[in-house]
């Protein structure tokens, strides 16, 4: 079976610093990813590559077998790759309704006139929050709201075109316990809708619970990519610190 | 129908009623349009002229021009930007269109003149801060000098009071009125109208909103960040071209002084209206209520006989004002 993403020996050079050095890795349908590593050591760079920011300086990303050349997020996107940024990327001055279709937003037709739908955009962000089970309003600023209603806004933004790959950068990262389960359990509900979702993420209890795979960075270098049930946090730990040097 | 059904549904209009005062209250042109309301009622009793048609229609027509180019700068200021230049594009574009129907071409030429004048002149500005990325401040403050200075050099310093063949009807356009209401009241309240639509129904609007609250995010969502700043300097110019063909027609002249520190009074409208200089909260309605509230001020000093070197005091005070009660409201939030 073709893998939904194959990265190919991906490299990624600022200046003379080499951020990225011959990354091989594969997504399936249906499969968590955890990657991990320590600060500096290539999650972000990597995970700005799948989502398009910038093109690798060598290898390649193939989706669903077909090579891909993203320079801007937006092509990424067409091609159902979504990412959730860590800092959620939200506006503030905005509804939630409005950042979740912020950049395509809902139309109808009045005469030769295309405007903005807002009864529709509310409606559908509406039921994205139900499916989230959480209690976030659409037409809410998102300025007045609390760290895992954002969450859950950022997170229903993604929803919105049916993507097939989501990348997760420290969702559970700046939220209440309550806050983390539930994450946790949508990216559940994300993977057995078939969606293949990479989450990065510190925490170590968050990783062993919902991912099938882990992936280990350290300077820029794949040095582990094996299944959950083979592994132990002692071991992870090890390969991101660098104790243990490969698996 | 019967009884309670009646009451049901008059509860619910007093409570869609009381929701909507709600919301009103929560913006500020609300409460400058309040501080309206009580000025005007302290003036009809200070003064016998203040509600007479000559004074009304002379204080809307002022404003007016202040108002239409309150609009496009207040949608800069939701981008986090700010125009400085548009007293000086407005004695350049005055001059170009004294120029072109003082050189015997039709009024809708001298139109066309003006507002490709605005347009270019904006076009630039809004390419040097949206892809160049210069501050706002500082290109706009070096426009501010620099379009003065071509309308300087291109007038040679002389007043331009012949308009060719289209005097008449120019000088009507500006100067006159339609249904008891000037001219220029009139493109302003189209132009809020246009305004507020765009704002409220347009992706183009609601992009402006999310570049001034977070222009990273909005870039990552895709939105044409550049395009749409610069269209956000080029509406101000659009308006600034509009008010000043109207103006010129009024005047019936133009000197390369026109528009001279109007920057200001357009701001402080903006401003007063509810437009926050740090992005994301705007009102289309804001710009003609911040201008109608400068205009009174300077209307009302006048007729209660208060020396007209106050003026600037209580216009700098009102804008203070407004700020301070907008970061009052921000706070308790």
């Amino acid at each position: 079976m073709t893998p939904l993403m194959q990265l190919t020996a991906i490299g990624k050079n600022f200046g003379a610093i080499e951020a990225l050095r011959g990354v091989t890795l594969s997504l399936s349908p249906g499969e968590v990813l955890g990657l991990m590593g320590d600060n500096g050591a290539g999650k972000s760079t990597l995970v700005k590559i799948i989502a398009g920011n910038f093109p690798p300086s060598s290898g390649e990303i193939a989706i669903n077998g077909e090579p891909q050349h993203f320079h801007r997020p937006v092509e990424a996107r067409r091609k159902g790759v979504e990412i959730v940024y860590q800092d959620l990327a939200l506006s503030d001055n905005l509804s939630a309704a409005a950042n979740i279709f912020l950049g395509r937003e809902a139309k109808r037709k009045i005469g030769p006139f295309k405007i903005l739908d807002h009864n529709a955009m509310n409606r559908r962000a509406a039921e994205l929050f139900a499916e989230l089970k959480s209690e976030t309003r659409p037409r809410d600023i998102v300025q007045r709201m609390s760290g895992g209603q954002r969450q859950a806004v950022a997170i229903a933004r993604t929803r919105l075109s049916e993507p097939k790959i989501v990348l997760m950068d420290e969702p559970t990262a700046a939220i209440s316990v309550r806050q983390v389960a539930e994450v946790l359990d949508l990216i559940r509900t994300l993977r057995d809708s078939g969606m293949a979702i990479i989450l990065i993420s510190h925490r170590m209890p968050d990783i062993f619970e919902v991912c099938d795979r882990i992936a280990v960075l350290r300077r820029g270098e794949l040095v582990a990519e094996k299944a959950v049930s083979d592994s132990s946090p002692e071991e992870i730990t090890g390969l991101i610190t660098g104790a243990i040097s490969s698996a | 129908m019967n009884k309670t059904m009646q009451n049901i549904a008059a509860t619910a209009l007093v409570g869609r009623v009381k929701g909507m005062a709600v919301a009103m209250s929560r913006v500020q042109p609300f409460w400058v349009l309040v501080a309206i309301v009580i000025l005007c009622a302290v003036m009809s009793v200070v003064s016998d002229v203040f509600f007479s048609e000559r004074n009304i229609y002379n204080t809307t027509r002022n404003f007016a021009f202040f108002g239409i180019m309150a609009l496009g700068m207040t949608a800069v200021i939701v981008t986090r930007g700010i125009d400085l230049s548009v007293g000086s594009m407005m004695g350049l574009c005055g001059i170009v269109t004294g120029l072109v129907m003082q050189a015997g071409y039709p009024l809708w030429a001298g139109f066309l003149a003006c507002i490709g004048t605005a347009l270019l002149a904006s076009l630039v500005t809004g390419v040097l801060i949206a892809y160049v990325r210069l501050a706002p401040f500082v290109v706009t403050l070096g426009m501010l000098a620099l379009l003065r200075s071509v309308a300087m050099v291109l007038s040679n310093n002389k007043m331009i009071y012949e308009f060719g063949p289209d005097q008449e009807i120019y000088e009507w356009l500006g100067g006159s009125s339609m249904l008891g209401v000037p001219n220029p009241v009139w493109a302003l309240i189209i132009l809020t109208v246009i305004l507020f639509f765009a704002f409220r129904y347009t992706a183009w609007g609601r992009w402006l909103f999310a570049i001034g609250g977070n222009p990273e995010a909005a870039k990552l969502c895709g939105i044409p960040v550049e395009r749409v700043v610069t269209s956000a300097y080029m509406v101000s110019g659009l308006t600034v071209g509009i008010a000043t063909f109207l103006i010129v027609g009024w005047f019936g002249s133009v000197t390369n002084a026109l528009g001279q520190t109007y920057e200001l009074n357009v701001i402080a409208a903006a401003v007063i209206g509810g437009a926050n200089l740090m992005g994301g909260v705007a009102y289309a309605i804001g710009a003609p209520i911040g201008a109608a509230l400068v205009e009174l001020i300077r209307n009302s000093l006048l007729l209660a006989g208060v020396d007209a070197l106050w003026q600037g005091a209580f216009v700098g005070l009102f804008i203070i004002l407004a700020v301070l009660v907008e970061k009052m409201r921000g706070n308790q939030e």
